[in-house]
């Protein structure tokens, strides 16, 4: 990626005019104690870019508590904003520009390998004489330290400059800071105005006005003091973007495929999408159920759906867990259900706010017995939107649970994408009620490919018990041996003749070669930028993603075959191949790879971490590099 | 009564239900158990009052009193240990013209769906409930259930059972929006039948306890109650009005008014005798099914408006030409 050579080239020259570097891209973070209003600030920054025609991804930087201690490394909440002047799929590797509200923040974010070695830091500067004599050290010393390393550190009067403006910096001092940045990106000030304007626009003017005069404030003190300007060019993008974070993008799916029972139980990070879904179920007839608990929320979502069109229950993996044996009773009745986990760093309450791909193998296989299951995973934000629209179809068609893994990367991560145009054929016709004719069963699994087709209360003649236990086509209780083992054939059948209608993933680079990195969910984005970087540098590498983990398509094995080494990027738990402990007989293998060796008898390593954060392009550059040796 | 519409000369219904369409499976519970007297009560009931089968089911969770809707001609959902009131719930947010009934025993209601109990109590749906309740675990055999009596000997609690039961009456009566709590015995069937319609005709959540012989594993822990007089009769004019025959049986009386939740309170506490009939009644408790879905006919147009407004709020329409220069 192109970089910034030396500030010098920034200098005003002799007109007086500061120099625009044009650049490709820039990863900036904005970081503030929880509750300063960092995140909203780069969201807008993040939209402003967009409408500039820029790619852009923005991620959230998200404490664990609601008010961690202020001033804290940990409690950094905030942005990240990646903007390029090309499509842009992920958050990137290390930040190029920092604005921090606080030495503490910023200090969080540099000492967890976030920033790059001379990124351009835009630090508060009022802790520099506060009345605390510890606050007052505390930041002293920082910088002191800080300014050992190649960081180039500003510090900015930014509560000074926002108190000739309002009378509470911490309500403001992030449109402020919002300004600053429109400056230094050479961003249109009216834009950001009506993004200001758009973002208030149910508060009235009265709020509106001194933001905007604080915007404008912190863009003049920008173009006054800092002595470098960038430009980054349009990508092109000309036609109508909505930016949503995927959360927000499942909702709106949830709504676009007719869906009207959404039954969930509270749980970060999957919360957010039924709390957007709250706020517009209602106006196309739908209901959010917070039920008491995980199982309760499973258990309504599986009634709902068993009385008719299939119902949702959104959930992170704590929840799955809890809601593991209803999941195995919609298997084993033959009952669709829509099932969303936002996945988060595990076991147990592990990283509620961070990301991870742990939950692939628990998804597959979580339930006692025997209980098929389709499991897909979203991509990208788009993706998340469409995903509860193919799902409710496939779950619909196959009578059976079909899981979306999201994880808290999509979760939290914006990213434009085309303006979807609603189709009727998404929402599921009405419930066909007719009475039911004589002779049809419950369960008249179909020879070839072991569906059937709902009787649902209301269709006269159709009267019958469904059960968890084992049953026969009429829904019986099976006594007989052999009729459980005719009802777990065709329930699996099921799966086969799904699988029938899969497409074979088509390969990032060629199709053979020396190395194929295999990734599943969230992590396409950013395999295919370093698997890309890696082609152009010479490496012999290519990339398949997964869409569909349960059943996998047709013909990757073959993919597999035609490479030297298959390795999988995972952001989930694997023995190191590194540590002496671990050899071929006891090294536990990242979740992706264990399925594929397990499924295709392929040699699959993997490689994967927990560090809880997105995997950034240059991490796998190296594993490319690394193994291409 | 009878499926016939007095009001109407024209329109009579083509269909008689008899008892037969209400019954599927040839029951497998052991001679003797009080399932088979609930049963009895529920198909009169669904005949009497000619509850269309395709448009009646019944959740259950698991155990033996859970088996009833499989020896219902009605739809019917064999659920999990514990979860039959959500799954029942999920039945009525979807589909509002149904009749929800649900069965379950001590250890599904009691134990381990405990929480679902209480939060069914809360949200006060539309639904009619019979806690199956023998005291005991049956169908695992014979382990002490939260409602077993202090020092009961079963399999797990080889030297008594420990701890004081839970009293389901009590628990029930407090809980916010509790709308509609009954007690009877198994072994009082007309009573029985006379309490389970009143439930259905009650909107909102009707909870009712009925006390239930397990022939096998505790025989005897209701000996002492089922002795006439050990059952206290509740009657009021606006709750139970009961025959003549029943007010010779059981003399033990007491004019109840069903609106009056702290005698019911006290009503349910009590050890010594069976209060039998409806303890309490409010149908003036907002139903959840009804408040939480008002608007449930959408159009494709409908749907399609709403997403538009959502996407128009994020909508960005990107500038050609890029970055101006303020």
């Amino acid at each position: 990626m192109d970089k910034v050579d030396t500030l010098a080239k920034n200098a005003p020259d002799q007109t007086g005019e500061k120099k625009k570097v044009i650049i490709k891209e820039h990863i900036i973070e904005i970081v503030s104690d929880a509750g300063e209003g960092a995140q909203k600030a780069g969201q807008s920054f993040g939209g402003i870019s967009a409408k500039a025609g820029n790619g852009i991804w923005t991620v959230e930087i998200i404490p664990a508590e609601i008010q961690p201690p202020p001033r804290s490394k940990a409690g950094g909440s905030g942005n990240r904003i990646r903007v390029g002047s090309f499509y842009i799929t992920n958050a990137g590797d290390e930040a190029d520009l920092v604005v921090a509200f606080n030495e503490q923040s910023l200090l969080g974010r540099f000492e967890s390998g976030n920033l790059k070695p001379d990124a351009i830091v835009l630090l508060e500067d009022k802790w520099r004489n506060h009345a605390d004599p510890d606050i007052k050290k505390m930041y002293r010393d920082a910088i002191d330290d800080l300014k050992k390393t190649p960081l180039r550190i500003y510090e900015v009067p930014m509560e000074k400059e926002c108190l000739k403006i309002v009378q509470n910096a911490q309500r403001g001092k992030n449109m402020w800071a919002l300004g600053m940045l429109c400056s230094v990106y050479s961003r249109d000030l009216e834009s950001a105005r009506n993004e200001i304007r758009l973002t208030f626009a149910k508060k009235g003017e009265k709020v509106i006005k001194p933001n905007i005069d604080l915007l404008e404030s912190g863009f003049q003190w920008a173009e006054e003091n800092l002595d470098f300007k960038f430009e980054i060019p349009s990508a092109g993008i000309t036609k109508p973007q909505i930016v949503i974070n995927g959360n927000t993008a499942i909702a709106l799916g949830v709504v676009a495929s007719g869906m009207d029972v959404c039954a969930m139980y509270p749980i970060t990070p999957a919360t957010s999408a039924s709390h957007f879904l709250s706020e517009i179920f209602e106006n196309v007839g739908g209901v959010v159920h917070q039920a008491e608990d995980e199982i309760a929320a499973a258990a309504f979502a599986v009634g709902a759906s068993y009385a008719g069109k299939c119902a949702v229950t959104i959930t992170s993996g704590p929840g799955l867990a809890l809601k593991t044996e209803v999941l195995g009773l919609a298997s084993m009745a033959e009952i669709p259900l829509v099932l969303v986990d936002v996945q988060r760093g595990g076991p147990s309450t592990g990283l509620p706010t961070k990301v991870e791909q742990g939950d692939l193998l628990m998804s597959l296989f979580h339930t006692h017995g025997d209980a098929p299951k389709i499991v897909m995973a979203p991509a990208t934000i788009e993706d998340c939107f469409y995903a509860p629209v193919t799902a409710r179809k496939i779950a619909e068609t196959f009578r059976m649970p079909v899981y979306i893994l999201s994880d808290a990367n999509l979760a939290t991560g914006q990213q434009p994408f085309a303006k979807p145009e609603f189709k009727e054929e998404w929402v599921a016709p009405p419930f066909d009620q007719s009475p039911v004719p004589d002779g049809k069963q419950p369960y008249d699994w179909d020879e070839e490919t072991g569906l059937s087709t709902r009787i649902i209360p209301g269709q006269p003649g159709g009267m019958h018990t469904v059960t968890g236990l084992a049953h026969s086509r009429q829904s019986k209780v099976a006594y007989e041996p052999w009729t459980n083992q005719e009802g777990m054939e065709n329930r699996s059948k099921k799966l086969a003749a799904f699988q029938k209608t899969l497409q074979t993933p088509k390969v990032n680079g060629d199709d053979k070669g020396d190395i194929l990195i295999v990734g599943w969910g969230s992590t396409k984005g950013v395999i295919e930028e370093a698997v890309n970087i890696a082609r152009d540098q010479g490496y012999s590498v290519s990339s398949l993603h997964i869409k569909y983990l349960q059943p996998m398509a047709s013909g990757i094995k073959e993919i597999m075959q035609r490479f030297k080494k298959v390795i999988t990027v995972e952001i989930n738990y694997s023995d190191s191949y590194k540590d002496k402990i671990f050899d071929e007989n006891n090294r536990r293998y990242a979740n992706l790879a264990l399925l594929l060796r397990a499924r295709y008898l392929v040699d699959v390593d993997c490689w994967s971490n927990v560090y809880g954060q997105p995997i950034k392009p240059h991490s796998i550059l190296d594993l490319i590099k690394e193994r291409s040796e | 009564m009878f499926g016939i519409n007095q009001n109407c000369e024209i329109a009579l219904p083509d269909t008689y239900y008899t008892l037969e369409d209400y019954q599927s499976n040839i029951p497998r519970w052991c001679p003797g158990c009080g399932d088979n007297s609930i049963l009895t009560a529920v198909q009169r009931l669904c005949r009497d009052e000619q509850l269309a089968p395709e448009k009646t089911v019944f959740v259950s969770g698991i155990g033996c009193s859970s088996r009833l809707p499989h020896y219902m001609g009605t739809y019917g959902f064999h659920g999990l240990h514990g979860r039959a009131l959500p799954i029942a719930e999920g039945v009525k947010i979807r589909r509002p013209d149904l009749n929800v009934f649900v069965n379950m025993g001590d250890g599904d209601c009691c134990s381990i769906g405990t929480a679902h109990w209480i939060h069914a109590v809360r949200y006060n749906m539309n639904m009619t409930v019979m806690l199956h309740d023998n005291e005991i675990y049956g169908l695992t055999k014979m382990q002490a259930s939260p409602t077993s009596p202090q020092g009961l000997v079963t399999n797990t609690t080889p030297k008594g059972s420990y701890l004081k039961p839970i009293k389901p009456l009590s628990v029930t009566l407090g809980i916010s929006n509790v709308s509609f709590v009954a007690q009877v015995a198994e072994w009082m069937p007309e009573l029985m039948f006379e309490i389970i319609k009143k439930a259905y005709y009650h909107k909102g959540f009707s909870f009712i306890r009925i006390v239930q012989r397990c022939p096998h594993f505790t025989p005897h822990v209701f000996d002492d109650l089922m002795n006439p007089d050990s059952a206290l009769l509740l009657q009021h004019e606006d709750g139970l009005s009961s025959s003549e025959t029943m007010l010779k049986t059981y003399k033990e009386q007491e004019i109840h008014d069903p609106s009056n939740i702290d005698r019911a309170r006290e009503l349910a506490d009590i050890d010594d005798v069976l209060p039998v009939g409806i303890l309490y009644r409010n149908e003036n408790i907002e139903v959840y099914d009804e408040t939480r879905r008002r608007q449930r006919f959408v159009t494709h147009k409908m749907r399609k408006d709403a997403l538009e407004t959502q996407f128009d709020k994020f909508l960005i329409e990107p500038v050609s030409g890029g970055n101006g220069h303020a």
